[in-house]
């Protein structure tokens, strides 16, 4: 509906239109898909393309973790040092010190080793454990993100297309879990789970499993994706092109896959996007109270809550991981944002996707 | 009104129940050990693990179970497997730090979201408007530890202005209260200013366009009692249903990374410690509690936004 090529409003005036490009007479206009046009305006927006190229950044540096780690600071993400000694210029510097004071940053100056100094009483490399860490911080935006995605994708479309008996089991259901505030379901979860693992049938994961914490922060944002998608598939569901499906035959599930489900894409990859961005940022408070990654991974935010610990000594060392969850959210909000006005640019769905705010009247029952 | 304040107890009543079956189920059936054996000790002997499954009622089924789970936390007799400390004291000992640091927190946001929202609507696309945007933007994508550490650096290290931590009461010393409770307040308002600010923008820029604020501009009012009495107020409607919701989650656990950093000794640094020790027990407590105070909060906003826009009470959609 909104896709449909149209006069863009966006557009600065008097340059030409793309909807309708003024094709001199005798030409044939090229047709464009929804999916080109969006491409166009995403390409226009450059402050969304500045911070997806911010994002594409800190996830090479992520990725470059093992490269760092190998050659050029020679050590593991979990190796400590305590009582080593790094030599400097004809200097000598204790790693950690008598008073286990970590050593601070050296930047380049022991050829790339304790960059970021090391972190606490432990001697380990803060540059390389900050790499790793992000990997799983990434790691679990992502891949719950996907949970949370398909997820709530399905139950919207079951809900808002069966309505009745099946929408309201759906939903009510959802209303439960959305109830909960966010971070104590997430630490009760964490806890109840850490205890002994999670065993469903054949599928068995320790306490201190990553896919954990993926799961349990996959599962609890589903309702605040779910209640839009269910909404929009009300609404679809009542146009003209379902009758079409329906009068030809088709069932349920080719009308909510093959019908309904390609009109909802746009809606689908905002989400997504920005899923990612409120995922991980779950994850790092989960993390940071003890809740989410456990021992021996690490993540962003449980380096930050080991780092508030000497915040006074070497802030770095809260301060770092924390200002790269900050980037990396900011980033995917920004372009999240950028890529739906881009793809629909009349959509209610708001940057600030969180509790409540779309549709609040909708929670009565 | 009165029905519709009914339906919605109603409705209250079933959540809060489907919500304490699912605490029940998390903290009873997914841990893959036995509360028994735990409490026991590790190289405990089978009499004793038998007579503590006897005493604290782990042999009974899962419904007789889940009644007096229930019971324990009504008449605040849940026991935490950890120190075996009484759950809801604790609570109870948390309430006031906790609402201090919510409340105040909350007011200082309201304020601050309407007047800069104002502002920036009054004057769209002025230098106010754009720098809202970005503090909007970077508000949400804050985490709210990093926040309070940078504040913690800043300002009660470097700056000397402020006390690190710890609570006092109000009835001991306002000034003291206030002082302490500075830096907390701003931490978890900050997040939400620049967020209702922008809320508040859309609202009164889609406000100024209806046809009301024209009629009452070619009645010569001010333009001052146009923003104030017409625009402004009738864009604040869904500003308070969303306070609702985001206090009701604050109280209900959106506090507990301020209350931890800060070393509040509120309801949420409870469950904060006990997650270290795996004590389930304070957790599932806590989590009643914050889930009481989401539904609760959720209701009135719903009730309140039903009483501010008739359309919604009397079964019309607002749209």
């Amino acid at each position: 509906m909104a896709l449909e090529p149209r006069p863009d409003p966006a557009l600065p005036s008097g340059e030409p239109d793309e909807g309708f490009p003024a094709a001199p007479a005798g030409f044939e206009v090229e047709g464009r898909s929804p999916w080109y046009l969006a491409y166009g305006r995403l390409l226009r927006n450059r402050v969304a393309l500045a911070f997806l190229g911010l994002f594409f950044l800190i996830v090479v540096f992520v990725l470059a973790a093992p490269l760092w780690s190998h050659d050029v600071a020679h050590t593991g993400p979990n190796a400590t040092h305590t009582l080593e000694k790094l030599h400097v210029g004809g200097e000598v510097r204790e790693v950690v010190t008598i008073e286990g004071k970590p050593i601070a940053p050296q930047w380049f100056e022991a050829g790339g080793k304790f960059f970021l100094g090391a972190d606490g009483g432990l001697g380990r490399d803060e540059m390389v454990r900050l790499m790793y860490g992000g990997r799983t911080s990434l790691m679990i935006g992502f891949a719950s993100a996907l949970i949370t995605t398909i997820l709530a994708t399905i139950l919207g479309l079951m809900a808002g297309y069966f309505r009745g008996p099946t929408d309201a089991v759906v939903s009510r259901t959802n209303d439960v879990v959305w109830a909960f505030p966010v971070v104590l379901l997430g630490i009760a979860l964490g806890t109840a789970l850490a205890v002994g693992g999670l065993k469903i049938g054949p599928l068995e994961l320790s306490g201190n499993s990553l896919w954990i914490p993926i799961l349990i922060i996959g599962f609890v944002m589903v309702p605040y994706m779910f209640r839009p998608i269910r909404g929009e598939v009300l609404a679809l569901r009542e146009k003209e092109f379902v009758e079409a499906a329906v009068a030809q035959g088709a069932g349920p599930l080719r009308i909510m896959f093959g019908e309904l489900l390609p009109n909802l894409w746009s809606t689908v990859i905002v989400f997504f996007t920005l899923n990612i961005a409120n995922n991980m940022l779950l994850e790092s408070g989960l993390s940071f109270l003890g809740a989410g990654v456990r021992a021996p991974s690490s993540s962003w935010g449980k380096m930050v809550s080991t780092g508030v610990e000497s915040i006074y000594t070497s802030p770095l060392l809260a301060f770092a991981p924390g200002v790269m969850i900050l980037l990396t959210v900011l980033a995917l909000n920004v372009f999240g944002d950028g890529l739906r006005d881009a793809l629909d640019p009349k959509s209610k769905i708001r940057l600030e996707a969180r509790a409540g705010v779309v549709e609040p009247q909708g929670t009565a029952v | 009104m009165a029905r519709f304040i009914a339906r919605r107890l109603v409705g209250m009543v079933f959540v809060l129940l489907a919500v304490s079956v699912v605490v029940f189920l998390i903290f009873n059936v997914i841990p893959n050990s036995d509360p028994a054996q735990r409490l026991a000790g590790k190289n405990a002997n089978p009499a004793l693990v038998k007579s503590i499954e006897e005493e604290w009622g782990f042999d009974e089924s899962l419904p007789v179970q889940y009644g007096e789970t229930m019971k324990k936390i009504f008449t605040g007799e849940l026991i935490s497997y950890d120190e075996r400390l009484n759950v809801a004291d604790r609570v109870i000992e948390g309430i006031p730090t906790s609402f201090s640091l919510c409340i105040g927190a909350a007011i200082i946001w309201m304020f601050f979201g309407i007047l800069l929202g104002y502002l920036s609507a009054v004057r769209a696309g002025g230098w106010l408007d754009r720098g809202l945007t970005v503090v909007a933007v970077a508000g949400i994508s804050l985490p709210v530890f990093l926040l309070a550490a940078v504040f913690l650096y800043l300002f009660t290290f470097k700056l000397e202005l402020f006390p690190s931590s710890g609570y006092v009461p109000l009835e001991e010393d306002p000034v003291q209260w206030t002082y302490h409770l500075i830096l907390p307040w701003f931490t978890l308002a900050i997040l939400n200013i620049g967020f209702y600010s922008r809320v508040l923008r859309s609202n009164m820029l889609d406000a100024m366009r209806e046809d009301y604020v024209r009629t009452a501009r070619a009645k010569g009012l001010s333009e001052r009692r146009v923003l104030l009495k017409h625009v402004l107020r009738n864009s604040l409607i869904p500003i308070i249903t969303l306070f609702g919701l985001d206090f009701g989650a604050t109280i209900g656990g959106g506090a507990i990374i301020t209350e931890v950093i800060f070393s509040l000794n509120g309801v949420g640094a409870y469950a904060a410690e006990s997650i270290t020790n795996l004590d389930l027990p304070p957790i599932m407590g806590v989590t009643m509690f914050g889930a009481f105070f989401v539904v609760l909060f959720n209701a009135v906003a719903d009730v309140l936004y039903a009483y501010l826009d008739p359309r919604i009470r009397l079964g019309t959609s607002a749209q």
